[in-house]
């Protein structure tokens, strides 16, 4: 159990950082039943923003600045590339995400030239090396856990609680409708894609705390990882994938701890068309039936 | 079709393969344009196999990539030479398979057709390979809903390149090192030819009574069952036969690239060829050959500048860095998908181009 | 009284707490056109899917023919949160819930409340299409067109159909460019193309005027007539209702309330109050 612990410790840790970028897959999902193949792309970027704002400038200005450029960025991408194809058949946006994020990567790599970018200046504390139960660790994997669960104890507050909340809720629940009732359908969709990738940018701060250089392919599969926790929990429940980011988190770490290293990936998508094929709205989810 | 058009698309073909002999005899293999019409001939079929079924079937399948591995490594393993197996197996003791089918065919046939009888049966037999995953997979998945059913999809892709990657299949696929050392054609014409009929045999089906069944799914699956179509059935044709031309496809991609790795079929290679879809015109075969064409030209070939310094003339080196090409690229699909949404041909064909009155749609006969 | 071609039993849909169709009952011969008539919501269209297999009963059974085609009680969940009646009377039955493509094969056809045409294709391929399922051939020999004969044959019978229903003039037209009338019509060729024993309409006269109307009662009579077939019409255009029905079941609420030939059914109470109405002197 010993030599276990450290696997733990991190699978509860990346889960936690998963888990914050789950949450912008199931919001988004949940309004406009769109796979935003491009949310693991912003949360790369946001990497890079703090790659390069940490070198230029003092940590209380550049950790705001990773925040509010990755806030803008979900907002640009969602008025740019999405509410156009609102009245598009579904395939046609999600191609859109997928062109976006063939876009986002490929400018990157133009910007990077390709290289990945080490993380020089890390955030101070959160960075530094602890010890617990014996294991040593960075201080970032133990404030994860704790900051994604106040995170998201405020999500849903802020969701069951306020006017912006129901209105995100009442979208959700029927479109159509919500639209006929005179709520502002594009605020929604804008707030919802805002605090989408509010938290992607600081599940991102955190992650490349812990593994402190961003390719540009760090994005892909954790976003893809992030995506199956929030199937796997009831797509549209946020405390569904919030327990489901946890459990892949846990479940990869330990599969590396066993020494199957190979197959911590390919036990996420197993995991996936397994939660598909047996209950496919999740666990957390509602079934939805078809009116003919 | 009719007798003008029959003779328009007749004539189209014999002046591509026309045209595809002359290059082979005027320019050596190596060069560029022979490459990319190799390149494009071997995206275009991939291309057309995914318009079968994401265009036409209306399936949003993500699992390309993971079919065409299985065909590339079905012919790279198949057609490596046995003498330079050791070579290649270097650290799995020469691997299990002993044996390469251009070789055995080469023996019974002589060596010119034997070789390439050989390569063809590596490929069909990378293609049927694949269909039968395709098969298998598609018993559970086919059921979902279209986003479930893509995600599936690209995870069972994932899936299997990570257990061609796995060191202990490494005997038979290597592992994570190149299979290289197998034959190709040596010019554009054999690819012209191979890519040609399997896109015809595609073709064929899309106008057959299948090929509208198909359609039906994808406009209406409901009604279509209820008109005596088994969905899951269907499904599940459209399903395996896709995948086998991807498998075929995957097989000819590492003829053309010489070494293949499973890293290589990532997930971005499956995006790739939507995109070529979509932007070809989802249910137009022709918009999907022939945005390959554009699409492998512009980026292996016309758009090379872009990344190193020098463009039409304007000399920019900081602009025109390594990246900007694929930048530009990018955000030429980024405005198609967004401003053009039908794709360049729309549904439309080749024989399609010829009606003087252009009418929307019916593009099946 | 001619054989008995399509037998409901007891047939009930419950979807969470709501049953739409309880515990219905009813019988349809050869050659007999029978309606189902009955306020909006009160299940007839829900009772068209579970006949066709769209739905799975949550109760009852189905016999086409002679032969049962569906079946099922209440499992599971249901069986606690059932609302319905005699939920043990199938309990010993072998469950029997087929897709709708095989009720088709059955001899069972139908159009849709919301018209359901393949959009992107043609009036002709339209009809084609539903031919698919009587082909022989499989995907080798039609791909590589082993299959002429038959090709052509279907060809010629889609013609035929549409020729039937008066769309001959526009066949190469897209479907959606159809005024709604005649899209109606289109439907009912396709379903015709399957080659039924039983055709069953939901609100064919849905949208048009009086004139097309009565072409319409007067189609469905004639290829009653030529074709040898029974119909099952969901309609509530009363005037072609009462003229060519042979009998009429009334549902409300998912029940039925009443049953019989044109004229019994008019003079009913309880259905003049749920959905006929009286007229009021002005």
């Amino acid at each position: 159990m010993q030599g276990l612990l450290p696997y733990i410790i991190n699978g509860i840790s990346v889960g936690g950082q998963y888990a914050l970028i789950a949450i912008g897959y199931t919001l988004v999902y949940g309004i406009l039943r769109l796979i935003n193949f491009a949310h693991g792309d912003v949360f790369m970027v946001a990497g890079l923003v703090m790659v390069y704002s940490t070198t230029a400038m003092p940590m209380y200005l550049a950790l705001p600045l990773v925040l509010i450029v990755t806030s803008l960025l979900g907002f640009v991408i969602e008025r740019a590339a999405y509410k156009p194809l609102r009245t598009a058949p579904r395939m046609s946006l999600m191609i859109s995400a997928i062109g976006v994020s063939y876009l986002i990567q490929n400018l990157a790599f133009y910007i990077t030239g390709g290289l990945p970018q080490p993380v020089k200046n890390s955030i101070p504390w959160i960075s530094d090396t602890i010890t617990i139960f014996g294991a040593s660790t960075k201080r970032v994997t133990v404030v994860t856990p704790i900051l994604t669960i106040i995170l998201v104890f405020a999500l849903v507050a802020l969701i069951k609680k306020t006017k912006v909340g129901m209105a995100m809720r009442a979208v959700a629940k029927d479109f159509q409708t919500a639209q006929l009732m005179g709520i502002r359908i594009n605020s929604v969709i804008s707030v919802t894609f805002v605090i989408g990738s509010f938290l992607a940018a600081v599940g991102s701060m955190l992650y490349f705390t812990n593994y402190p250089t961003v390719a540009i392919t760090s994005g892909a599969m954790p976003g893809l990882k992030a995506f199956v926790a929030a199937v796997f929990g009831g797509i549209g429940s946020i405390p569904g994938a919030v327990v489901g980011a946890f459990l892949i988190g846990l479940c990869e770490e330990l599969i590396k701890g066993a020494g199957y290293s190979t197959f911590s990936d390919a036990f996420t998508f197993a995991l996936l068309i397994v939660v598909l094929c047996v209950k496919p709205t999740g666990l957390f989810g509602e079934k939805v039936t078809d009116k003919v | 079709m009719k007798k003008k058009e029959t003779v328009f698309v007749m004539g189209v073909l014999l002046a591509v393969l026309i045209g595809a002999i002359i290059l082979d005899a005027l320019l050596p293999s190596y060069h560029i344009a022979i490459k990319v019409v190799k390149k494009a001939v071997v995206y275009s079929l991939v291309a057309v196999s995914m318009n079968l079924l994401n265009g036409f079937t209306g399936l949003f399948s993500l699992g390309q990539a993971g079919f065409m591995l299985l065909g590339a490594y079905s012919y790279a393993v198949l057609c490596i030479p046995v003498a330079k197996r050791a070579g290649v197996y270097q650290q799995y003791n020469g691997g299990i398979v002993q044996f390469s089918l251009p070789e055995i065919f080469s023996g019974l046939l002589g060596d010119k057709i034997g070789t390439v009888f050989g390569m063809l049966v590596a490929l069909l037999i990378g293609g049927i390979l694949a269909a039968v995953f395709a098969y298998l997979i598609g018993l559970p998945v086919l059921r979902l809903k279209s986003d479930y059913l893509a995600i599936a999809t690209l995870g069972f892709a994932e899936i299997l390149r990570a257990f061609f990657q796995w060191r202990t299949l490494g005997p038979v696929t290597n592992g994570s090192n190149l299979l290289k050392n197998y034959p190709d054609f040596s010019g554009a014409t054999g690819y012209i030819i191979l890519g040609g009929a399997l896109i015809a045999v595609i073709v064929l089906l899309v106008n057959s009574t299948y090929g509208r069944a198909f359609i039906a799914i994808r406009d209406d699956e409901i009604a279509a069952e209820a008109m005596g179509i088994n969905l899951a059935h269907h499904k599940r044709l459209a399903f395996v036969i896709s995948s086998f031309f991807a498998g075929v496809g995957g097989g000819m991609l590492a003829m053309y690239m010489g070494a293949v790795q499973a890293l290589s079929f990532k997930s971005s290679m499956t995006y790739e060829i939507l995109l070529i879809v979509v932007i070809g015109g989802i249910g137009s075969i022709t918009g999907s050959i022939l945005t390959s064409f554009l699409y492998i030209a512009s980026v292996e070939w016309l758009l090379r500048g872009l990344d190193s310094g020098k463009f039409l003339g304007i000399n920019a080196p900081a602009v025109f860095k390594n990246g900007f090409r694929m930048a530009i690229v990018s955000v030429i699909i980024m405005v198609v998908v967004l401003f053009f949404r039908k794709g360049i041909m729309g549904d439309k064909e080749l024989p399609d181009l010829l009606r003087r009155r252009a009418k929307k749609g019916g593009s099946a006969q | 009284m001619s054989r008995n071609l399509l037998k409901v039993e007891n047939l009930t849909m419950q979807f969470g707490g709501v049953v739409a169709v309880d515990n219905l009952s009813l019988e349809i011969n050869e050659g007999e056109i029978v309606a189902l008539i009955g306020p909006n919501g009160a299940g007839k269209t829900t009772a068209f899917n579970a006949i066709t297999g769209v739905y799975e009963p949550t109760n009852g059974r189905v016999s086409f023919d002679g032969s049962v085609i569906v079946c099922n009680h209440p499992q599971g969940k249901m069986e606690r949160t059932y609302k319905g009646e005699l939920a043990d009377l199938y309990k010993s039955e072998r469950i029997l819930n087929p897709t709708p493509d095989k009720i088709t094969a059955l001899g069972m056809a139908r159009t849709f409340q919301n018209i359901r045409l393949w959009k992107s294709q043609t009036v002709f391929h339209n009809v084609l299409i539903a031919k698919h399922m009587l082909a022989k051939s499989n995907v080798f020999t039609a791909t590589f067109r082993l299959n002429r004969r038959e090709e052509e044959e279907q060809r010629r019978e889609a013609m035929e159909l549409l020729r039937l229903v008066g769309l001959d003039d526009v066949r190469d037209e897209l479907a959606t460019n159809l005024p709604y009338g005649r899209q109606r019509r289109l439907e009912i060729a396709r379903a015709l193309a399957t080659k039924p024993k039983l055709l069953l309409l939901d609100e064919p006269a849905a949208g048009m005027n009086p004139q097309e109307t009565i072409e319409l009662a007067d189609f469905v009579h004639e290829i009653r007539e030529k074709m040898g077939l029974t119909v099952f019409m969901i309609e509530h255009h009363m005037d072609m209702v009462m003229k060519i029905s042979d009998r009429i079941y009334v549902l409300d609420f998912g029940k039925l309330i009443a049953q019989g030939i044109p004229s019994e059914v008019q003079s009913n109470q309880r259905v003049i109050d749920a959905y006929l109405g009286v007229t009021e002197d002005a």
